[in-house]
């Protein structure tokens, strides 16, 4: 109850800013804060409550919403998704905050498109049942697509249509994947339902499994964003306001991995575990060729989004890891991403707030005129270039480690540990590189002489910046620190996340030795498992076998050809 | 042998002073600045000697099984579940640190010289607008440092190790107004970065191969490393490599070295502190940390101690044609260290390690003495050229004292502390045997390392002799505000000079004390010997034949420089020079190994970049790529659109021939027939054909033609056939349906098997 009252009270924050009066800014600005820390108040008070040890969904809540199709409003959360909620709560007050005084048009819609926007995002991370979340997905979509269009950059039109283009072509080919999936759940189970608990039981064929991954995974692929679907993300980040830049980064790119770990894995394991060489080839490139691109812009916001590519490859070759290791450090890089990039993303917006500029070449010298602000820009670049005691460094040498000791994949798979070594060994390069275009930005933008008459008169940070940023700051270091009340939250999810992965790909290698006929069918896992409210199955009656005539000649034996004689 | 202390203690001290002066540090006197910082230093110094006194040498003493040591436990920071492809290896690290005697020396020399230069720095940084910032940073690199020496693990080493990286990267840009220094701090950090990669790849696969990440644990677990091999060669040769590879990042050897030289563009003290006597050491200290591996491959021993020795020849050479005070210190520096490297490469890791304990000495000095020469000529255009000095002793007595004694000391003469160290690491090279290494290999590298270290007794007499020998050189206005340095940055040139005079005595060698091991040896080898000595064998009088050459080396060397530089340079020297034109000009230049870099290296990275993002992301992805999915996306648009021209008769068209289409595939006949074997005599089969149609099942316009094997002629029938087989055997059994109201047939067949087995 608790979790569902703290994904809701967001939209009735939206509800009540709608009603405020337009010229009330400041209002509506405080409704914003109101809530939003409320909200995480709440969330604070779910991690709390959340039992570590237990593995499962927890703290959850099932009410039917249209029984006849088997849609229900069910939530809970678990070790993986607990941290992303507080991540998500944690990211939106200092959003709003860091956009009190950057945004001063239309502040109503502005405060009720992020309130909307958080309780889609929380929505999405605790859904349970499939058919709600992807109502929270698609949720999530249309704030934001206000977000950047109404209150972006030059460019917001088109940098909003193509964010909405490229997460819907994704989300409807995962429609399609859904609604298979029901239909056949219904053929399997007799029982039409979008339940996550039930729907992790079906077992569909390797052939069936290939073609809904691919179409889960194309939504969650572009919202990664991997190689090579990632250009939406520049263009997004530079248009979207600081704010939104902060949430996309923080947040937004989180579901992508998060939709992989929920869904796609566990519904189609045989099939994740057959794209797995492929997707680490990809998380790998987007590491180097996302550190690479961003060495080569002169836009600072692009630098970051491109440095994005580059961490999210990090998290997702964690998770290509198949062990503990390797899907806690994509987690926990998740986090500290959220922390160092959105730091980053209000360092770029406070000088933009001042300058209006974002090039590279505007700045210099800014480290001797802002002191404090230097030193917040310096904590979040070095918490994302990895340097140790920080937080990022924790989640990257967790999923390398992880990646670097991946064993064989199960079920026969024929990716050796060569292949895994090779890939980490690849993808370690990233944190040199991450050190090249960090520090050469850093070095631009806050060293050398401070020569721009522009930049002579810029304050150092308002008491209002530096709280946005303190937050983040002591985040970073304490996730460095003290990385393991975080960790060790999470371990019995992930254990029972590989536990089900193993199991399940187990079930399929024996599924196929025992059927004679060598073919897979859809099944439910574990076997003999029965869906709730299935319909009660008759014993099929004994079928009479053909007798042969009293003759004593030898029995004709019937096989039916192969398939394909006919001709039309 | 182990028990319980608040080591932490020992680097939080400095990071709390770290913490004070960089938040609030501009709020207060810079009086309150330098005590917090200086109280810092010196408490942690005196913590590490309290442990080392009344707690790690009564252990020491006690001898017993085991290293000696004193360890706390900290918390446990990495952590991940058991599971996966680890199978039910569980990820889980303390964040632990541990004194024994290794770590004992590091500690000690850390925070006694640290607390020297802090102590100098108060007077040389006196006039800076951000005193408080650079203790503040000042404070945080020897907390990092401490963390480095202290830390009980790999991972806990390697955030030591990049936090002094970070550190050294803001006090090498400290002055970053000044686009050079900003660079330098880059460069310093972006090929130390280098090196951590391979060191990061080092700790996978010892993970990989031991599942622990604790020195201790590696250790237990080093037979599973031994034990494989990788690409041919044996596990413990890539791992040590990949360690190896990391040192030269952190301690400047080739082909990693170039940052130190460009590193001298911090200030003085920061030269001192970081890139001569802690940081830059820090890779022979994890070698020697490691010793236990290192003996393991030999083949890797070797390499360290050849390119310990290329790097010590090669800085010396590089070292001559400096005209900067500080630059011909930086590569003294990276020879030095690449003797180190020459120690532990060749098994002589207590060498090593000693001659990186009184190096720190006589080389913190040599840069604070340079701090207070330039101090002195801080109105001179560059302070640091060593053309524009001379005659420097009287003005500057103290300073040229101690200056002195530390170049006796570097360059090897009997009794200062160099001598001791370095004739150790020359005697053990000559020594060098291991199994696979040729016996002639050791020479060499002696060979090498001495020339090395003739080199460096002659450039360090002539940095000498041009700065305090002869008139002095400068111009006049500078030479009126020349003057000794204040007691602040004075006292700690006494101090290391006494100290370069003192610490060689606890290395005397064996042979000279009646074959005692000397104090440091034994200090460090005690327990299970984490620093494991390959032995030496040698006559006593071999032994006394090499001291004498070490020693005549840095006697001739001095006497050489005395000959050409003594009260300034000789006009013949300096016409040799001349005559001497591109070779000296090559030296000089360093032998453009930076351009060559910049043109190999960094210039290429750069356009690849840039053309990755050109060609790849904008190119092919944005134009290409989504060009084509909008071209064809707009083009169906368009094509769809033109059905949409709102003449109801085109649509009605287009409809009915839509429905006569679907009529007319809806209605072909189905050919689909099952086969029921239903025996009669004589192995006769009878077959049924069910042609189900929509609803109209065998609708009467529907002709049937049979043929139950393939050589028998069509036949019209109904829906049922009967076939009889006189034999066994396989048969085909084909059917076409026709539909003479459609005008439609289908044709399929099934293969049967007739009888028999």
């Amino acid at each position: 109850m608790l979790l569902t009252i703290m994904l809701l009270l967001p939209l009735l924050g939206a509800l009540i800013v709608a009603l405020v009066p337009r010229e009330e800014e400041g209002l509506a600005r405080g409704v914003g804060y109101l809530f939003t820390i409320a909200t995480f108040i709440l969330s604070i008070a779910v991690a709390l409550r959340f039992k570590a040890a237990q593995g499962g969904m927890q703290l959850g809540l099932a009410v039917p919403w249209v029984p006849s199709l088997g849609i229900s409003f069910k939530v809970g959360i678990d070790g993986i998704s607990l941290w992303l909620m507080l991540l998500t709560t944690f990211l939106t007050p200092i959003c709003l905050l860091s956009a009190h005084k950057a945004i001063d048009k239309k502040v109503r819609g502005f405060v009720a498109a992020f309130l909307i926007l958080e309780t889609g995002m929380l929505g999405a991370f605790v859904a349970q049942d499939l058919f709600l979340f992807y109502v929270f997905w698609e949720v999530m979509l249309v704030p934001m697509y206000f977000i950047i269009g109404v209150w972006g950059g030059d460019r917001r039109i088109y940098a909003s249509f193509k964010f909405v283009i490229y997460t819907m072509v994704g989300s409807l080919l995962m429609l399609v994947a859904i609604f298979y999936l029901y239909v056949t759940m219904h053929d399997v189970s007799g029982v039409w339902t979008f339940d996550m608990e039930q729907l992790r039981h079906l077992v569909l064929t390797p052939r069936a499994q290939i073609w809904c991954f691919l179409a889960f995974a194309s939504a969650f692929f572009i919202k990664v964003p991997m190689f090579p679907a990632h250009t939406w993300l520049p263009d997004a980040h530079v248009q979207a306001p600081t704010a939104g830049s902060v949430i996309l980064a923080g947040v937004l790119l989180k579901f992508g991995v998060y939709g992989f770990l929920r869904f796609a894995i566990p519904l189609f394991p045989w099939a994740a575990t057959w794209c797995s060489p492929g997707l680490a080839i990809l998380a790998v490139i987007g590491i180097v060729y996302g550190s690479l691109v961003a060495f080569a812009q002169d836009d600072m916001k692009r630098l970051v989004a491109y440095s994005s590519v580059a961490h999210m490859g990090f998290v997702m070759l964690g998770v290509m890891a198949w062990n503990a290791a390797g899907i806690q450090g994509a987690i926990f890089t998740m986090l500290s991403h959220g922390l160092t990039t959105g730091g980053l993303f209000l360092a770029v917006g406070v000088l933009y707030d001042r300058r209006h500029k974002r090039d590279i070449a505007e700045y210099g010298g800014i480290a001797a005129q802002m002191p404090r602000y230097a030193a917040m820009f310096l904590i979040c670049t070095m918490g994302s270039i990895g340097l140790p005691a920080l937080s990022g460094f924790v989640g990257e040498f967790m999923s390398l480690l992880g990646m670097f000791n991946a064993g064989p994949l199960p079920a026969g798979f024929k990716q050796t540990l060569w292949h895994s070594r090779i890939f980490a060994i690849i993808a370690t390069t990233g944190v040199v590189l991450g050190a090249v275009y960090m520090l050469w930005m850093f070095q631009k933008v806050m060293f050398g002489k401070n020569a721009n008459p522009k930049n002579q008169s810029l304050k150092d940070l308002s008491g209002r910046e530096v709280a946005m940023f303190l937050p983040l700051v002591v985040g970073i270091f304490w996730l460095g620190l003290f990385p393991k009340g975080i960790l060790n939250k999470m371990d019995a999810s992930v254990r029972g996340y590989l536990d089900e992965y193993r199991a399940k790909m187990e079930d399929i290698r024996n599924f196929r030795q025992d059927d004679a006929s060598g073919e897979y069918r859809h099944h439910l896992w574990p076997e003999g498992y029965v869906v709730p409210g299935a319909p009660v199955v008759r014993q099929p009656e004994p079928t009479v076998e053909a007798q042969p005539a009293p003759q004593p000649a030898p029995n004709p034996d019937v096989a039916p050809a192969p398939p394909g004689g006919g001709a039309p | 042998m182990t028990s319980d202390f608040p080591l932490y203690l020992i680097p939080l001290l400095p990071l709390i002073g770290a913490a004070i002066n960089l938040l609030f540090g501009k709020r207060l006197s810079k009086d309150t600045n330098h005590y917090i910082a200086i109280t810092a230093v010196g408490g942690a110094a005196v913590i590490a000697i309290h442990a080392c006194v009344s707690g790690l040498w009564p252990l020491w003493k006690a001898g017993g099984p085991g290293t000696p040591s004193l360890t706390w436990q900290g918390w446990e920071w990495l952590h991940g579940a058991a599971g996966g492809g680890m199978g039910e290896t569980a990820v889980s690290l303390k964040a632990a640190l541990v004194l024994d005697p290794l770590s004992a020396v590091m500690v000690l020399v850390i925070t006694l010289i640290g607390f020297l230069i802090h102590l100098y720095s108060a007077g040389y940084m006196a006039e800076d607008k951000r005193y408080a910032t650079y203790f503040g940073y000042l404070n945080l690199f020897t907390g990092a440092m401490l963390i480095l020496v202290l830390g009980d693990s790999l991972p806990v080493m390697f955030v030591g190790w990049e936090g002094v990286g970070l550190c050294s990267y803001l006090l090498i840009g400290f002055w970053f107004d000044v686009d050079k220094n900003a660079n330098a701090g880059r460069k310093a950090f972006v090929v130390n970065r280098i090196g951590d990669f391979a060191f990061l790849l080092g700790i996978f696969l010892t993970f990989y191969f031991t599942k622990s990440l604790s020195f201790s644990g590696v250790r237990d677990g080093v037979g599973e490393i031994t034990g494989s091999r990788i690409w041919g060669a044996p596990a413990q040769f890539w791992i040590c490599l990949l360690f190896f590879i990391g040192a030269c990042g952190k301690s400047a050897q080739i082909p990693l070295y170039v940052w130190l030289p460009d590193a001298m563009a911090g200030p003085t003290p920061v030269s001192a502190l970081i890139h001569a006597a802690t940081m830059v050491t820090a890779g022979v200290y994890m070698i020697a940390r490691l010793s236990f591996l290192y003996v393991t491959a030999p083949t890797v021993m070797a390499i360290v101690a050849g390119v310990g020795a290329a790097t010590a020849l090669f800085a010396a050479i590089i070292g001559f044609a400096q005209n900067d005070l500080k630059k011909v210190l930086a590569y003294s520096t990276v020879s030095q260290l690449g003797l180190m490297f020459v120690g532990v490469g060749t098994g002589n890791f207590t060498g090593g390690v000693f001659h990186l304990m009184t190096h720190a000495f006589f080389k913190a000095g040599l840069f604070l003495g340079a701090g207070s020469v330039m101090h002195a000529l801080h109105h001179a255009k560059d302070p640091g050229d060593i053309r524009e000095m001379g005659g420097l002793r009287r003005k500057l007595p103290i300073t040229h004292i101690t200056f002195l004694i530390y170049c006796i000391a570097i360059a090897g003469i009997p009794p200062l502390a160099g001598f001791f160290s370095k004739d150790g690491i020359l005697a053990g090279a000559f020594a060098f045997t291991a199994p696979g290494v040729p016996r002639f290999y050791g020479h060499l590298i002696w060979a090498v390392s001495s020339l090395a270290s003739l080199g460096t007794a002659v450039y360090m007499f002539r940095l000498y002799f041009l700065t305090f020998t002869g008139k002095f050189r400068g111009d006049h206005h500078v030479e009126t505000h020349l003057h000794e340095s204040p007691a602040e940055m004075t006292i700690p040139l006494i101090v290391l000079g006494l100290g370069a005079m003192a610490v060689g005595f606890v290395g005397i060698p064996a042979f000279l004390r009646s074959h005692h091991e000397p104090l440091f040896v034994r200090w460090l080898s005690s327990g299970d010997a984490p620093v494991q000595a390959l032995a030496l064998h040698m006559s006593s009088s071999r032994e006394w034949l090499l001291m004498a050459v070490a020693t005549g080396a840095g006697v001739i060397g001095i006497i050489v420089a005395a000959a050409l530089w003594l009260g300034g340079p000789r006009p013949a020297v300096v016409s040799l020079g001349n005559g001497l034109g591109p070779v000296k000009k090559l030296v000089a230049s360093k032998f453009y190994i930076d351009e060559l870099y910049d043109l190999v290296l960094v210039r290429p990275f750069r356009w690849l970049c840039m053309a990755v993002y050109q060609i790849v992301d904008r190119f092919i992805i944005e134009t290409l790529l989504l060009g084509l999915v909008t071209t064809l996306v707009d083009f169906s648009g368009r094509a769809l659109r033109l059905l949409q021209n709102g003449h109801v008769q085109r649509y009605m068209v287009v409809t009915t021939m839509a429905l006569a289409a679907i009529l007319w595939f809806g209605m072909r006949p189905s050919d689909e027939f099952t086969v029921q074997p239903v025996m009669g005599a004589q192995n006769t089969i009878s077959l049924h054909a069910n042609a189900h149609d929509y609803g109209t099942p065998n609708a009467p316009q529907r002709k049937y033609k049979w043929k139950c094997a393939t050589d028998d002629p069509w036949k019209a029938g109904g829906p049922d056939k009967t076939c009889e087989y006189p034999n066994p055997g396989k048969y085909e059994v084909q059917l076409e349906v026709h539909d003479d109201l459609w005008g439609t047939s289908n044709k399929s067949s099934k293969l049967i098997r007739v009888g028999g087995d």
